[in-house]
């Protein structure tokens, strides 16, 4: 062959591949990564195909990266490479670091106006868009699987204990005088609990009607501090950590440790995710009821409402126009309440549109799985405040970490709880200082 | 006489070491250079801002209590990994040098170990010392003994030294019962017809002997319970209770990965990299010495 044609041969092979690609292009392809494995994946493919199905011009397709630090890391490293997905499913504790992120996400509300297409952030329950909104109102993800935490109490132990098992403990007080009698009973793990930040510091702030931090928590601007050092802060951390000297509180681990506690009997009361209601279901041998949250009873405005978890979608940028429709026709597909029943039914995260949680109640779903409810009531149990609305810290996965650090050392009696948490803020500052620095 | 054999080609040597420059330069080099550079900046997580700000992020880490008393945590971490895994390595080559009967079986099976991956071995000992399922926890329960590393900084480094010694044993064994082997018979056997016992012709013949192989073997440990730990380390404590068992390698990967602070990240990598550089030559030209070949 000569050079001439085998650069013509060159030529023609690639002008046979591009028309290859072209014509796949017909349906054109949206890439979305999350970090729902197991049965919460199955549902969320089975969202999808629904999706796929509905319409022809455009394919959604979603792939598992791995936990959620996981896949937001490799969304990171693609999309410095420069090959992001369309769509990222972010944890909660994720969202200031992609907000401060401009160049790299758009916004959902400028998706959706783009694209014409329906959306009004009003539909959604106030405590969750809250958490995903800016101050002017726009709503920069897409709010898709949310929980919150919730109090789960063994009903059999508390037979046992002589307690009444109809009647769960309410107030912190009224915990601690079950779990005296309790332990009394023979119960060798009284109390646990899964995700201690989430639970005993950023939920218990927002149940109290305290700040987290300055800045309403930090949506205000990056110049945020911490304020978890509290009086009321310090007293409760000194709470669990006397109960733990006095084995009354069994410390489980940083994650969801706490729920097989529970689900193999071993503790009587524990604190966890609403999401961890399914696997309870399926391992219990005993009677056991979901409840709101325990509060202090002396502090004026408890209990306000409590705050949610989970993840939302991001838009990541630089994409073409005619991908963006689709993202912004798939959003509108997910905002549907018959979808959004069928994903809170089949998960047990909570409805987040008003309209479902209508549509899911009509449909007579709490009448027959009692407590199934309770999320949602506790989450909207008062109008959200600024110390409830949720919380944006800047880098909070390494915040979060340095936060549960210092509760180890107060349970552990390493450390006395208020120094504990004084080292806590003063670490957690210095990183909230490091964000501001680098995204000013 | 110095016999040498000489390329005669010019360019021959060069091409057939440059595979090897290659991969040194392009996974070695390129990514350490990478990582001085980044020390020196504070980036965003999505790298759409950087500065320079010069030795920054190396002031804040030595400011910080918590990375101070990471380099604490290591220093105790490596000395009880690699004594520890030296000492018990010694005495099993020692006794298994000794056994005539199914020699082959013991060393076997005392090699064993050594194919589990360190995250696997961690696994392993997470499951064993549990704090509620655990069989180790169990029996620990049985005997009055309070075991719950989730919360208990000393037993939760007690654990992870445990797997990590484990793990490392086999290497170790495998290298002392090299070096016992390849001692002469004629030498023990002549200290013996002096009257010497075991324990003396250990000490004045064998461990002598075998210094080399010691002094080679606290090397490779001590850079084993620096970086080859990290899957031990990330399947079961992930550095806590509190920060009791986290080592400078663990803090390098969660800062860069799990909390995308990379300036941070780097300049951890880039005192890791002085540490070790330190440490081998400090090895090299003191210790060395000590040591008769």
């Amino acid at each position: 062959m000569t050079r001439i044609s085998r650069n013509l041969a060159r030529i023609a092979l690639v002008a046979a591949l591009s028309a290859g690609s072209a014509s796949a292009q017909a349906q054109v392809e949206i890439q979305w990564w999350h970090s729902m494995g197991g049965a919460l994946g199955e549902a969320l493919n089975g969202l999808a195909n629904k999706f796929n199905a509905s319409q022809k011009d455009y394919k959604i397709v979603p792939t598992y990266k791995g936990s959620y630090p996981e896949s937001m890391t490799a969304a990171i490293a693609a999309f410095r490479a420069g090959n992001a997905p369309h769509m990222l499913q972010v944890f909660e504790v994720g969202t200031a670091t992609m907000m401060a992120a401009k160049g790299a996400i758009v916004p959902v509300a400028t998706v959706m106006a783009n694209a014409k297409e329906p959306f009004d952030p009003k539909a959604y329950l106030p405590t969750v868009t809250g958490y995903y909104t800016d101050l002017q109102g726009n709503m920069l993800s897409f709010p898709f699987n949310s929980s919150t935490v919730m109090f789960y109490i063994n009903k059999d132990a508390f037979k046992k204990a002589g307690l009444d098992p109809n009647k769960a403990p309410r107030t912190w007080k009224e915990l601690l005088a079950a779990a005296e009698k309790l332990k009394a009973s023979g119960q060798e793990c009284v109390y646990t609990t899964s995700w201690p930040s989430w639970m005993h510091i950023e939920n218990f702030s927002a149940w109290h009607n305290v700040p987290i931090g300055t800045k309403q928590n930090g949506m205000g601007g990056l110049d945020t501090e911490f304020t978890i050092n509290s009086p009321l802060h310090v007293r409760h951390i000194a709470m669990l950590s006397d109960m733990s000297k006095k084995g009354l509180f069994t410390y489980a681990g940083r994650t969801n440790q706490g729920d097989a506690k529970f689900s193999s009997g071993e503790c009587a009361m524990f604190s966890g995710s609403a999401g961890a209601q399914a696997g309870i279901k399926k391992a219990a041998k005993f009677d056991w009821s979901i409840n709101f949250i325990p509060y202090h009873d002396d502090v004026p405005g408890a209990p306000q409402n409590s705050i949610i978890g989970g993840a939302s979608v991001w838009v990541m940028g630089g994409k073409k126009p005619d991908e963006y429709k689709g993202v912004a026709k798939f959003l509108a597909f997910l905002s549907q309440p018959e979808i959004q029943m069928e994903w809170h039914t089949s998960t047990g995260y909570v409805p987040i549109t008003q309209a479902s949680y209508e549509l899911t109640r009509k449909s007579g779903f709490y009448d027959k799985n009692p407590g199934a409810d309770m999320p949602v009531r506790q989450l909207t149990n008062n109008v959200p405040t600024a110390n409830s609305k949720g919380l944006r810290f800047g880098n909070f996965v390494q915040g979060r970490t340095v936060i549960e650090e210092e509760l180890e050392n107060a349970f552990a009696g390493k450390k006395e709880p208020k120094a504990a948490l004084d080292d806590a803020v003063k670490r957690g500052n210095e990183i909230l200082r490091q964000f501001e620095a680098a995204n000013k | 006489m110095e016999k040498r054999v000489v390329f005669r080609s010019a360019w021959l040597p060069y091409v057939l070491v440059a595979p090897q420059i290659a991969i040194t330069v392009i996974f070695f080099f390129w990514p350490a250079t990478q990582a001085v550079w980044y020390s020196f900046q504070l980036q965003d997580a999505f790298g759409l801002k950087s500065q320079f700000v010069g030795l920054q992020n190396f002031v804040h880490l030595f400011r910080d209590p918590v990375y101070l008393n990471s380099f604490r945590v290591t220093a105790i971490f490596s000395v009880l990994v690699a004594g520890i895994g030296i000492a018990i390595a010694l005495l099993l080559a020692v006794m298994a040098d000794r056994v005539v009967r199914a020699a082959v079986g013991y060393k076997t099976l005392l090699i064993w170990p050594y194919a589990v991956a360190p995250a696997i071995a961690g696994v392993l000992y997470a499951f064993l010392f549990a704090p509620s399922i655990g069989i180790v926890t169990y029996v620990l329960k049985g005997l009055g003994i309070d075991w719950n590393w989730i919360i208990n900084g000393n037993q939760a480094m007690l654990l992870v030294v445990m797997a990590a010694v484990w793990n490392q044993i086999s290497y170790n064994f495998l290298f002392f019962l090299a070096g016992l082997q390849s001692i002469p018979r004629s030498l023990i056997e002549a200290a013996a017809i002096d009257g010497a016992g075991p324990g003396r012709r250990f000490w004045t013949i064998v461990f002598p002997l075998l210094s080399p192989t010691a002094f080679f073997l606290l090397v490779v440990n001590v850079v084993y319970a620096f970086f080859g730990t990290f899957g031990i380390i990330d399947a079961t404590t992930q550095g806590g209770p509190g920060t009791s068992t986290q080592i400078l390698v663990y803090k390098v990967y969660h800062d860069g990965v799990k909390a995308s602070d990379l300036g941070g990240s780097s300049a951890q990598s880039v005192i890791l990299m002085f540490i070790v550089i330190v440490l081998t030559v400090v090895q090299f030209r003191f210790i060395e010495k000590k040591v008769n070949y």
